[in-house]
């Protein structure tokens, strides 16, 4: 059973076309929801929970209709916005429970979730001090604990690595795990980060420019988007980009230019020491051998293998 | 005698991590939601529930409403008087500068924090309605009002009957004054909610809100008295629909027979009718605003 599916949902403002019939569907587990700023992410997640009506199309959260059943969809669901939106002058106690409150909860209900779920976040001392002193990685704490306080079938995050440092960026990615694993509620991530997300989740969907782009299986995107990004260095000053990547095609690997970069695709192990010996062939100075950090870009980049006809979608 | 520890019960006591802990208990409806939105706005109106420094400016306020009622009804029963001293349907208009300043820092607080800090996206994720979010808004502002003018008529009644005068004459005058303080709460909670909502910074709306009440109570006394010295008695009758303080004092002459603030009243019953439909179209108006204001912003 799919917890979300949407049926040709557009969405149109006067300026922009948000979303573009996009039919998609979510299933249990984590889900990552790809694409880049102004793809459509954020408003997909408002049309879901019933908050901005679609165009046309329809959809519906936990099988009930978002344009006709958005209270009974916000009761059951929880939902952590992109932007900052936490009052400075209270502390994170006193906002969770009013917030939990908010979704229904009894008083005392209320404040034993909010000591509940403030823990599993990872807020401790601090709780009691006001949000106003707190750092983004708490920050962002608070705004996951508001979204579970309710004990919600499934979550929307948007965005909830934003603005983390590395360390803070890799504890929220194993809080999320551990949300759609352990507590055993369903959630739907957004980033703009492929890579981010693929360790996090079970499926993966891209949309761009508000269209699907791409729904499968994290398992079989991990395969086809193992990039290796090569820079190299023509001492003579030739076109050493293009070099390497003809003679890299030549070799049967799949390539792509990228900015002054190559992406090459690897099949396996031995695409390093084919890449090591075509640069050392070619007489070329290697900048940088990186196993690529993907974005949503890797998935719609020319190839070479098609002789110089750039065309999208290399799968 | 001491009881020995049972080594066996010691060693049974671990602390276990119980992990992640579903809930089945009740989900209250809506009803609650609007309760608890509402009573905790209420109670913010004077920093209840809060911080001390945020008690400090809505309680001296308070303080300062009650002290004219505290000394008229210290001097009331020292000196025998067989009348009110001052009516109750004339305490709001003598104290409106206090009651405009409390308006001034209270809506913003209730109404531009959510806005300015986004909270309202937290809120409207919630299985709360826009419409009720704003009506729990403004109830709370009005009841903060309403209890900031209602209780120093509260006092002066407790005054009059202590000092012997009629407990039945004193009632109906005391209830005119609370009709009229009722009004004129939810009229001010309604402008001051409109203009917080239309602004998300603080500073900005408390010198608008302030500006707004003051200035429109200036200009109508301004074009009243004038019109007034002029003869043109009609004219000076409707100059009070500019500020809500004079609207709803004529409200009170007009059709409950209370003592006038002004040089002039409406004229009329007919006079207080159109005072009162005014009223009624500017909470009425308020609020057709604020629900499209803050429909615009859910979709954000």
């Amino acid at each position: 059973m799919s917890l979300i599916a949407t049926r040709g949902l557009t969405k149109s403002f006067p300026q922009v076309t948000a979303l573009d019939a996009l039919t998609i569907d979510v299933g249990a587990g984590v889900t990552g929801l790809v694409g880049a700023n102004g793809a459509g992410k954020s408003t997909l997640i408002k049309i879901l929970l019933g908050l901005l009506p679609s165009t046309s199309g329809s959809a519906s959260v936990l099988d009930l209709d978002v344009d006709r059943q958005g209270t009974q969809i916000r009761a059951r669901v929880g939902y952590m916005p992109e932007h900052d939106c936490l009052p400075p002058d209270v502390s994170a106690t006193e906002l969770i429970v009013h917030l939990a409150r908010i979704s229904g909860l009894p008083p005392d209900a209320a404040r034993e979730r909010s000591a509940d779920v403030l823990r599993h976040v990872g807020l401790a001392e601090e709780r009691y001090r006001p949000i106003g002193g707190y750092s983004t990685g708490m920050r962002q704490r608070v705004k996951l604990a508001q979204a579970l306080v309710h004990d919600p079938e499934l979550v929307f995050l948007d965005e909830p690595t934003n603005g983390l440092d590395p360390l803070g960026r890799d504890e929220m990615l194993t809080l999320i795990r551990r949300i759609g694993t352990e507590f055993g509620i369903a959630v739907l991530v957004t980033s703009h980060l492929l890579g981010e997300l693929e360790r996090t989740s079970d499926s993966i969907i891209v949309i761009d420019a508000g269209r699907l782009l791409r729904a499968s299986e994290t398992a079989e995107f991990t395969q086809t988007t193992g990039l290796l990004t090569v820079e190299v260095q023509d001492l003579d000053g030739g076109n050493s980009r293009d070099r390497l990547g003809r003679a890299l095609a030549e070799k049967g690997l799949r390539v792509m230019p990228s900015g002054g970069l190559l992406q090459v695709e690897i099949v396996d192990e031995s695409t390093y020491d084919v890449v090591r010996d075509l640069v050392a062939d070619l007489g070329l100075g290697l900048v940088r051998l990186q196993q690529a950090r993907h974005r949503i870009e890797d998935i719609f980049t020319v190839d070479y293998a098609a002789e110089g006809v750039p065309h999208g979608d290399p799968t | 005698m001491a009881i020995p520890p049972d080594p066996a019960a010691a060693r049974r006591s671990v602390i276990h991590d119980i992990g992640y802990r579903k809930y089945d208990g009740p989900r209250l409806g809506e009803a609650y939601t609007w309760r608890t939105l509402y009573e905790l706005g209420a109670r913010h109106c004077f920093g209840l529930g809060r911080a001390a420094r945020y008690k400090v400016l809505p309680m001296m306020l308070l303080a300062i409403m009650l002290l004219p009622a505290l000394i008229i009804v210290g001097v009331q029963v020292m000196v025998d008087i067989d009348e009110q001293v001052l009516p109750y349907s004339r305490y709001a208009v003598i104290m409106q500068l206090v009651i405009s300043v409390f308006v001034a820092v209270q809506a913003p607080a209730l109404i531009s924090r959510d806005l300015r800090y986004r909270v309202i996206t937290l809120y409207l994720a919630r299985p709360l309605r826009v419409d009720t979010y704003v009506y729990a808004r403004v109830a709370a502002l009005a009841t903060g009002l309403l209890v900031l003018t209602g209780l120093p008529l509260l006092l002066l009644y407790a005054g009059s009957l202590l000092s012997g005068l009629s407990p039945g004459s004193e009632t109906t005058d005391l209830l005119t004054g609370l009709l009229g303080v009722l009004i004129l709460s939810l009229m001010l909670a309604c402008v001051g909610a409109v203009v917080s909502a239309m602004t998300t910074r603080r500073g900005f709306a408390i010198a608008a809100i302030i500006t707004a009440l003051v200035m429109s109570y200036t200009v109508g006394a301004t074009v009243q008295g004038i019109a007034d010295e002029q003869g043109e008695t009609d004219v000076a009758g409707y100059a009070g629909l500019l500020s809500p303080f004079t609207l709803v004092d004529g409200i009170q002459v007009a059709l409950l027979d209370a003592e006038a603030s002004t040089p002039e009243g409406p004229p009329g019953v007919a006079g207080g009718l159109v005072f009162l439909a005014v009223a009624l179209a500017v909470v009425v108006g308020s609020m057709v605003l604020l629900l499209w204001r803050y429909r615009k912003v859910a979709g954000r």
